[in-house]
């Protein structure tokens, strides 16, 4: 059976309610926002997010009413700080009251590995003496078997779901990306099931031909989706780049609740689909968005 | 003639600037620190090697205005592009020498908190550590750059994210953070150091026309000062060039960054 779907079916599958699932994992590039707005558009609940640091992605999916917890470093608007949804969900329960597991970037990191390595949790250094070690439900302070040294332990994080963004995957979802990938391998190693979106659907030769280049192996991935600009606003290298506009209205946007729900009813709700939204943005923004030029690295030779 | 006009996020991004030694490691992160590491390396510290916490790592600038640590121009002619474990790895073996990060409030020993401000439930939710907490954990020493407010200047904060020198002294060994902790907090109104035995905020120096009394004035405790507090340098206009060029509508030092 096929694993190329379009992004509805493949969020419909995959995405269902009450579903903990990992997406921003390469920071603030490669966020895949147009899943993110299917599942607004489909109105998911309940759901757990889990990733570093999502950019606005968090924050609408928290806005939109779909999210029951966070498990995350950091939810916000890296551009302007202040992440609007994610204060109201939690300040004043609106639209839902949302609970909030609060780690830092290495802790997500790590808990990701250690569900990918098979094993219940991964050792560090970081947070002893502060108080999200101290108030966190999961994370545990003790000493090293070996050393006696203090120790904080992250157990893994298993999401159900990973929605991984990439620059080219084939068919089967080998999935290829470039530039900075944060925990993308991680998270899709330590998930149930992974969706990948790409920006090109290439041959399975293409893939083979630089098996170096592979976060994610096919066999591990569930739904391949092809779906140019599908994360715009965010950067893809070689493909686009930031959309800085876009955080910029969302931040001026969404200090009001109603504000926040107009917002999302024009961006999102009242979009049929991802086609939609290019639509709306027009082709002479996207345009812009496009590398000035390309930056062709030297083939590599895998002779034999 | 009179010096050159420059805003206060001109002036901090020089001082931290200078807390870069060439040849140093330095886990850089967003905003000001992103262009204080472009200053040193165009100045003294050309040999300087930048780490971000995406999977960056760069040994020149950015050609080109960023607004995040993972536009495009921070990828193009980088070192390396990796996964977040092989920096944060870096990190943690100790083979960062220097660490930025900013904070929403900060208390007399270096803790930071940006996660919750106010009473439990009454408060304000700010967005949460990032890869601030790990920096402030395991750098060999880290700088802190944020507002002056007495808001934010307070005796103990509501929640310790990035944990600095604790309750002070050696804190830090008991606790078993490898890290050096906070060596310089750059504010608004002035530098500050920490005290090599209580690890206690020292004013070392104002910035051009501000007091001593109005950074007390502004400090939630009472402050200590060294015996002579001196005066941050200015920006030289070379400085200025610099950063302006990095910063060329002034969206992280003139605006609202």
């Amino acid at each position: 059976m096929s694993k190329v779907f379009s992004l509805p079916e493949a969020i419909r599958r995959y995405v269902p309610d009450g579903a903990s699932v990992c997406l921003g994992t390469a920071l603030e590039c490669l966020i895949p926002f147009a899943a993110a707005h299917e599942v607004i558009r489909q109105g998911r609940r309940d759901l757990t997010l889990i990733g570093p640091i999502s950019d606005v992605c968090f924050d609408q999916l928290i806005a939109a009413g779909c999210v029951r917890r966070v498990v995350a470093a950091w939810v916000g608007n890296v551009q302007y700080g202040t992440g609007y949804g994610f204060r109201r969900a939690v300040e004043a329960g609106v639209p839902r009251p949302l609970e909030v597991e609060d780690h830092s970037n290495l802790t997500i990191a790590l808990g990701l590995e250690a569900a990918g390595l098979g094993v219940p949790y991964l050792p560090t250094r970081s947070l002893l003496g502060s108080d999200i070690l101290a108030r966190s439900p999961r994370l545990r302070a003790a000493p090293c078997p070996f050393t006696g040294e203090p120790l904080v332990l992250v157990p893994a994080l298993v999401p159900d779901v990973a929605i991984l963004h990439v620059q080219r995957a084939d068919p089967d979802g080998t999935g290829q990306a470039w530039g900075p990938t944060g925990v993308t391998a991680a998270a899709g190693k330590a998930s149930r099931a992974v969706i990948v979106v790409c920006e090109e659907l290439v041959e399975p030769a293409v893939v083979r031909d630089d098996p170096n280049r592979t976060l994610v192996p096919g066999f591990r991935v569930d739904a391949v989706v092809h779906l140019p600009w599908g994360a715009h606003p965010s950067p893809v290298q070689g493909q686009y780049n930031r959309d800085h506009a876009i955080y910029a209205e969302y931040h001026r946007r969404t200090a009001s609740a109603e504000g926040a729900r107009a917002w999302l009813d024009e961006w999102v709700r009242d979009v049929p689909d991802h086609a939609g939204y290019l639509a709306k943005l027009g082709p002479a923004r996207l345009a812009g968005l496009r590398p000035r030029a390309s930056r062709l690295a030297a083939p590599v030779d895998y002779g034999s | 003639m009179a010096p050159e006009p420059y805003s206060p996020g001109e002036l901090m991004v020089a001082a931290a600037a200078r807390e870069i030694r060439d040849g140093e490691v330095v886990f850089v992160g967003m905003r000001l620190p992103l262009l204080a590491f472009c200053l040193a390396r165009a100045t003294h510290a050309p040999r300087a090697v930048g780490l971000f916490e995406n999977g960056v790592v760069r040994d020149s600038p950015a050609r080109e205005f960023l607004v995040t640590m993972s536009d495009g121009p921070n990828v193009t002619g980088a070192l390396w592009c990796t996964e977040m474990r092989e920096v944060m790895g870096l990190l943690q073996g100790g083979r960062v020498d220097l660490g930025f990060i900013g904070g929403a409030q900060i208390d007399r020993f270096g803790n930071l908190n940006t996660t919750y401000v106010g009473p439990a439930g009454r408060g304000t939710r700010l967005p949460g550590s990032g890869g601030g907490a790990d920096i402030a954990c395991l750098s060999r020493r880290h700088v802190i750059i944020m507002a002056h407010e007495r808001r934010r200047f307070v005796e103990r904060v509501d929640y310790v994210t990035s944990p600095g020198h604790g309750d002070g002294g050696s804190w830090r060994r008991r606790i078993g953070l490898p890290g050096g902790g906070p060596a310089a907090v750059i504010t608004t109104l002035g530098v500050f150091r920490f005290d090599a035995e209580t690890r206690e905020l020292v004013l070392a120096s104002t910035h051009p026309g501000v007091a001593v009394e109005a950074v007390r004035a502004e400090t939630g405790w009472p402050l200590a000062a060294a015996a002579e507090v001196e005066a941050t340098p200015r920006p030289t206009p070379t400085e200025l060039a610099i950063v302006r060029g990095f910063d060329p509508e002034g969206f992280w030092t003139r605006g609202r960054g």
